[in-house]
């Protein structure tokens, strides 16, 4: 006992980054210094056009992400409307920033996002008071309900929406401060950049507050947090509103972003999106979202220009993430959390080795189910282009019994093989996590 | 004017028992497995699809009886070797596990039969005209799809009222520790409840297909209206469900063919309308047939505020 005891005193305290003596203050605010510094020498590395566009994505997806993780991994409510919230932000911005340009007002552009915030901070309350009264599933029908209703409007309403081809404007005509125009990619990815680090900086501190963890006790058991004196339903309200909020700043950044709004903002598919993004991720988690929103814009990018049926890839990913990983990506990286405080290094490297080894059959029954999922594509739907596609630097011939036999090989032989190496995997972690029992950090 | 009631009645009852047929068996799945289906309008798709290839080859009688079984066969695998794993994870998983389902079963018919729609047609023997209502010529088919939809909704009715397997799913939804002491397989009461759930949405979807579009995107056309129906009907009650059904049919169907905006309802009080070309100004001209698609959500907001668990639910879920 005594031994275990001065074994933990040894040790730095837990998550501990910095030596013992500095102040409180710098280490509450180096993260997030040094997160400026990142976004700040990110254009740096990442110079061409396309990255400055999808770094600018992310930094959007991310605030939306985090916003709709208010909710989700907060609160407990399963939205499948946020999209709203941001889809109203933007158009509000939309119009905030043409009426500006009309009248001539002294409003400079990096102000706007305000008026996102206000508008999704509004439809947040409005809508809010309508649906947070449950939980659960029923919430989570009427999110889908008022998603519908607001998509719908959006055809109807074509003055405030604009139809089918949306509403436009143009960013550069705004009061110049400091000389800046936001015509160059490089000027708004900043902008993006710095409202989004405010976004996440706010969210965060929000998290911390005694209202974050009423939040979280909202999640955890509602009944029992009546008990203590706060009322279900009000708290679900305020981080209904709040998450409407952060998601309305998300929505005003992509009307600054592409200078158009369309229906499209306020839709199902978008709603779909960030609850991919920030369940990918990991929703117990303040990073996750983040990791989420990375992963998921890139993947969008990048996928949609080698395949055409991208949508579906996402779609098994989520599902494969549903079942085996529900923690999503940061909850994988926090499980190793325990090891590392234990510093058994040696049985890490070893995990590491086996998860090698589990891997390489993986990735090839991965390798036979896309070629499996194009073929079958090809055939159905671009059957007049010919037999043949290009996979893989490889070209096969979609019509041969061969391709065919090759890929049910390869999906089938790694399935087998991958379920023959996981057991090795599930070895080195019961053994690492004994060697960090007995370091006495895990439990 | 009377023309226009009979047909619209017609075709409301009509609608309204086709929406009832998948929202009995989402209603069943939900009250028995604590899981609202997110993908249950995707199974009703799979029918139309399927009934639609089934029949190229064979004929529409036979992709009838086999669409429907094939896709609750895919729906019950799908609840043994997915959802009974994910349930480990809590209900929040569950209900992802369906939305992910939804979005994967879209993709899949998008990748074999294509974004547009397919040539799914009445089949011969049903395509003439039933009878006359004043000078409408009302389809046969449409009766078909009519008394098809009644004559489930009988059998079911009378299965889970009349028969062993009915009373052991009724006692699974309440007391499922119970059932299963006496003996009876649970988790199979639950792969079959799932099954005939998911295949009587591809009845449903076998039959709606020719007389609807048969194409990529009517699982996300219907799929809404049906969280409207089982949330306004109330969760879990199959009554709720029917009369919801009938309820949501109704009025969409009466909608479409009111032509009247507020512009005119105000003009006939005497206050004029608004200068046009204002931002909101579509709000006055707008007629209640163009609102036709938002009036389920409208009604489901109403009864949200002044009946927060639905028209015949009982329970807080």
């Amino acid at each position: 006992m005594s031994d275990a005891a001065s074994d933990i005193a040894k040790l730095p305290a837990r998550g501990a980054l910095y030596p013992a003596g500095v102040p409180a203050a710098v280490r509450l605010a180096g993260p997030w210094i040094a997160l400026a510094l990142l976004f700040l020498l990110l254009p740096l590395v990442f110079a061409s056009g396309s990255a400055l566009t999808m770094l600018s994505l992310m930094g959007i997806m991310i605030v939306f992400a985090l916003s709709y993780n208010m909710l989700l991994g907060e609160t407990g409510l399963l939205s499948f409307g946020h999209a709203v919230y941001y889809g109203l932000g933007g158009f509000l911005t939309v119009h905030a920033m043409n009426a500006v340009i009309r009248d001539g007002l002294p409003v400079p552009l990096p102000l706007l996002p305000l008026v996102g915030a206000a508008g999704g901070l509004l439809f947040g309350i409005i809508f809010g008071s309508v649906s947070t009264r449950r939980a659960g599933t029923a919430f989570a029908m009427i999110s889908l309900g008022l998603g519908e209703l607001v998509a719908s409007s959006s055809l109807i309403l074509r003055g405030f929406f604009g139809g089918e081809e949306g509403v436009s404007t143009n960013r550069t005509k705004l009061l110049h401060l400091f000389g800046l125009n936001f015509g160059p990619q490089i000027q708004v990815y900043y902008l993006i950049a710095a409202w989004c680090l405010v976004c996440m900086a706010a969210m965060y501190a929000l998290r911390r507050t005694p209202f974050g963890r009423m939040c979280n006790a909202v999640r955890e058991n509602a009944e029992r947090a009546q008990f203590v004196g706060y009322n279900p339903q009000v708290v679900r309200f305020i981080a209904f509103s709040l998450a409407g909020l952060f998601a309305g700043v998300a929505g005003a950044l992509a009307a600054i972003n592409f200078e158009l709004v369309n229906s499209a903002a306020v839709g199902a598919e978008q709603s779909g999106l960030v609850l991919l993004a920030a369940y990918i991720g990991g929703i117990g988690n303040f990073a996750g979202p983040v990791i989420g929103a990375i992963i998921v814009t890139w993947l969008e990018v990048m996928l949609s220009d080698v395949t055409e049926v991208w949508q579906l890839y996402f779609g098994l990913l989520f599902i494969g993430m549903v079942m085996f990983a529900p923690q999503g990506i940061a909850g994988l990286i926090m499980v190793h959390e325990p090891l590392w405080q234990a510093r058994a290094y040696g049985s890490m490297l070893w995990l590491a080795v086996t998860y090698l080894i589990a891997l390489l059959p993986a990735l090839v029954c991965l390798a036979g189910a896309i070629v499996v999922i194009e073929m079958t594509y090809h055939i159905s739907v671009k059957a007049s282009d010919g037999p043949a596609i290009s996979l893989f630097h490889l070209t096969l011939d979609t019509t041969s019994v061969k391709s065919w036999l090759a890929a049910a090989v390869l999906l089938g032989g790694g399935f087998v093989l991958f379920r023959l190496t996981w057991p090795l995997v599930g070895a080195a972690w019961h053994d690492a996590f004994v060697e960090a029992r007995g370091a006495g950090r895990a439990k | 004017m009377l023309e226009l009631v009979t047909i619209s009645t017609l075709n409301g009852v009509l609608y309204g028992m086709l929406l009832f047929l998948m929202a009995s068996g989402l209603t069943l799945i939900f009250s028995m497995m604590g899981v609202l289906n997110f993908a249950h309008a995707s199974f009703y798709m799979l029918g139309a699809f399927f009934g639609f290839q089934i029949s190229q080859y064979i004929g529409f009688w036979p992709a009838l009886v086999i669409a429907p079984l094939l896709v609750g066969g895919i729906g019950a695998l799908i609840e043994r070797y997915g959802l009974r794993y994910v349930h480990r994870h809590g209900p929040v998983a569950e209900l992802l596990f369906t939305f992910g389902l939804a979005f994967v079963i879209v993709e899949i018919v998008q990748m074999v039969w294509g974004k547009g729609p397919v040539d799914y047609r009445v089949p011969q023997s049903l395509d003439f005209s039933a009878f006359t209502v004043f000078s409408t010529n009302y389809p046969a088919y449409k009766m078909f799809e009519l008394l098809t939809a009644v004559a489930i909704f009988a059998v079911l009715f009378a299965v889970l009222t009349r028969t062993r397997v009915g009373l052991i799913i009724q006692a699974s939804l309440t007391h499922p520790h119970m059932v299963a002491m006496l003996g009876h397989n649970v988790p199979r009461v639950f792969m079959l409840v799932f099954g005939v759930g998911t295949g009587l949405a591809a009845v449903a979807g076998v039959i709606a297909g020719p007389a609807l579009v048969t194409q990529s995107n009517m699982a996300a056309a219907l799929g809404p209206i049906l969280f409207v129906v089982v949330v306004v009907g109330g969760l879990g009650s199959l009554a709720g469900a029917f009369v919801a059904s009938l309820l949501i049919g109704l009025i969409q169907t009466f909608a479409v063919s009111i032509n009247l905006s507020v512009a005119d309802v105000l003009g006939r009080l005497g206050v004029a309308p608004p200068t046009p070309g204002g931002v909101l100004a579509d709000v006055w001209t707008v007629t209640v047939a163009q609102l036709a698609p938002i009036i389920p959500y409208l009604l489901l907001v109403l009864i949200l505020i002044f009946r927060p668990v639905g028209l015949m639910g009982t329970r807080e879920h």
